[in-house]
């Protein structure tokens, strides 16, 4: 049986790297695979977890699931088109529970607190200990200053990007091109370790050329 | 010869080679490793070669795509046989989040959300590992879970690979003591937010199926007030930015995390605002996290893959830049 899985696992990873030669039928059903195995995963633990372990073993203590299960039951609705429209209902509570749920959240988290940590003196470390920041911490909050302003002068759309406004718009797109590099160089990274751990598997754990 | 034919023939002799050498691994061949001369050779052929193709490319002949996906294979594959590792340069976000698990009290409770599935193992599983073994050898209490339904079994691997090492076997660590695993649960954010106030509402049973209060190490565990670090694995929704805005924001939680590198950019910022106690980004951050607890395992073995085929790209970068202004491209799109 682990022959057979090491075989399968090997087939299905070649499967996929062939489309780098070109799209052919071994690809095809590789991904067929990838993508029913996927879907049918999910269904199963969401069913179990879910549906069963939830709501079946759990009404009993907490009748309110009811009033969950009838609005899945209507988000169900969509594939009558009749009254397709009904499952807009559930739809919409999803959307203004969420929304009222992590609103605070994100402001608190995401806005709030970011911007606490742009605000930070900039020749000292605290803002009782006078001027003793070294030369590094100095440059790096001088960093974070001038990036955050002008790359906000940047998304300022209500005023032409001219003069000494303009000029502050384009350093901020330095910064935003910098951002983008270091997104791009580390989704690159990301994209390499995926193929190696596929190599690491083809080579060592299928083939045993590496320890 | 048609190009049916030749394709039948490459099949053939990948699938001759594979059973070769399958075989050749059932029958005990061992493993392969280049001697540092062959590895020099090797390195000084790929470099010599890239050249080749930059004065081709000079010349105006242009390489076929397929070309540079050879070039990234044998740029990944090839480093994986050698001897040698390259210089792990350690970030003050790595040693932060070593210096926070090594600095806790013997005995404390370290909570570790394994949020991610095997596409992200190989920068995410090496993270885990070591963070693993640091806690157990440290004497700190394991507590797993997964907000993704592939977690548990991930850290259960982990946790195989730990107790590989004899010195962590000596300590006789035992299930429901020294770590447990609470398995995973449906419900994205809303089981952090649960967690809050009661982790048995959310992991009724471990991942055996145990219940919550015959489980030693977890019975006097309410919510994350009764724990003393944690740290989230992730590789995406729900993850880290969930777990800082939830337990780390509204419930004090002190929080490391460990992202793929897609991931890292956007918690740097959590990083800086001091809501994450040490950060390991993609697969560097693995290598670096071995380095600074003196292992050296799969994260330090797979980087010089990662170096090599980032070189390999930024050298097509520069050939790509000198195919487009040799075609004259710069100046059509100008309009010249």
């Amino acid at each position: 049986m682990e022959h057979f899985a090491l075989w399968l696992s090997a087939f299905l990873t070649l499967g996929i790297l062939s489309f780098l030669y070109k799209d052919n039928p071994w690809y095809k059903l590789s991904e067929a695979i990838f993508v029913g195995i996927s879907a049918g995963f999910w269904v199963v633990t969401l069913f179990w977890d879910n549906l069963v372990g939830k709501f079946w073993d759990g009404w009993q203590d907490e009748p309110m699931l009811f009033v969950g299960a009838a609005l899945g039951f209507l988000m169900l609705l969509r594939l009558v088109p009749k009254i397709g429209w009904i499952s807009r209902w559930p739809l919409a509570f999803i959307v203004g529970a969420t929304s009222g749920l992590w609103l605070m959240n994100y402001l608190a988290s995401n806005i709030m607190v970011q911007v606490m940590a742009t605000i930070q003196p900039l020749f000292s470390t605290g803002y009782a200990s006078g001027f003793d920041a070294g030369w590094g911490a100095i440059i790096s909050s001088l960093v974070i200053v001038v990036g955050t302003f002008t790359g906000l002068v940047y998304f300022f759309f209500s005023k032409e990007h001219k003069g000494a406004f303009g000029g502050a718009a384009r350093v901020g797109i330095f910064f935003i091109m910098i951002t983008f590099g270091a997104s791009f160089g580390y989704t690159v990274m990301s994209r390499m370790s995926l193929l190696i751990g596929r190599m690491d598997f083809l080579l060592g754990d299928w083939l045993g050329m590496i320890g | 010869m048609s190009t049916r034919a030749k394709e039948l023939i490459a099949l053939g002799a990948i699938t001759l080679f594979a059973l070769v050498f399958y075989f050749g691994k059932i029958w005990g061949w061992g493993t392969f490793e280049f001697p540092t001369w062959l590895s020099m050779v090797v390195i000084v052929l790929i470099g010599l070669s890239l050249l080749w193709v930059l004065i081709l490319t000079l010349k105006g002949q242009l390489i076929e795509r397929r070309v540079v996906f050879i070039y990234v294979a044998f740029a990944v594959a090839l480093p994986l046989f050698m001897s040698f590792s390259q210089k792990i340069t350690i970030s003050p976000e790595v040693y932060q989040l070593h210096n926070a698990l090594t600095e806790l009290p013997a005995g404390s409770k370290v909570l570790i959300s394994f949020d991610y599935d095997p596409p992200s193992a190989p920068e995410l599983q090496p993270m885990a590992e070591s963070i693993i073994r640091v806690c157990f050898e440290k004497d700190l209490k394991v507590i797993v879970m997964g907000l993704w339904p592939q977690g548990p079994q991930q850290a259960n691997l982990a946790l195989e690979k730990v107790f590989e090492d004899s010195a962590i076997l000596a300590k006789n660590l035992q299930y429901g003591r020294d770590y447990v695993n609470l398995g995973f649960q449906t419900g994205n954010e809303f089981v952090i937010q649960r967690m809050g106030s009661s982790f048995e509402s959310m992991f009724p049973s471990d991942y055996e199926g145990t219940p919550y209060r015959e489980i030693p190490l977890v019975r006097n565990v309410r919510n994350f007030s009764n724990v003393d670090f944690s740290v989230n694995l992730s590789a995406g929704f729900p993850g880290t930015v969930e777990w800082v805005q939830i337990a780390v924001d509204r419930y004090g939680l002190l929080m490391g995390a460990g992202n793929t590198a897609v991931q890292a950019p956007v918690m740097y910022a959590y990083l800086n605002a001091g809501q994450l106690e040490g950060l390991l980004g993609g697969m560097s951050g693995a290598a670096e996290f071995e380095a600074v607890a003196g292992y050296r395992a799969k994260g330090t073995k797979f980087m010089l893959s990662q170096s090599f085929a980032h070189v390999v790209v930024i050298a097509f970068i520069i050939i790509g830049n000198v195919a487009f202004f040799r075609s004259g491209r710069k100046s059509k799109l100008k309009g010249k």
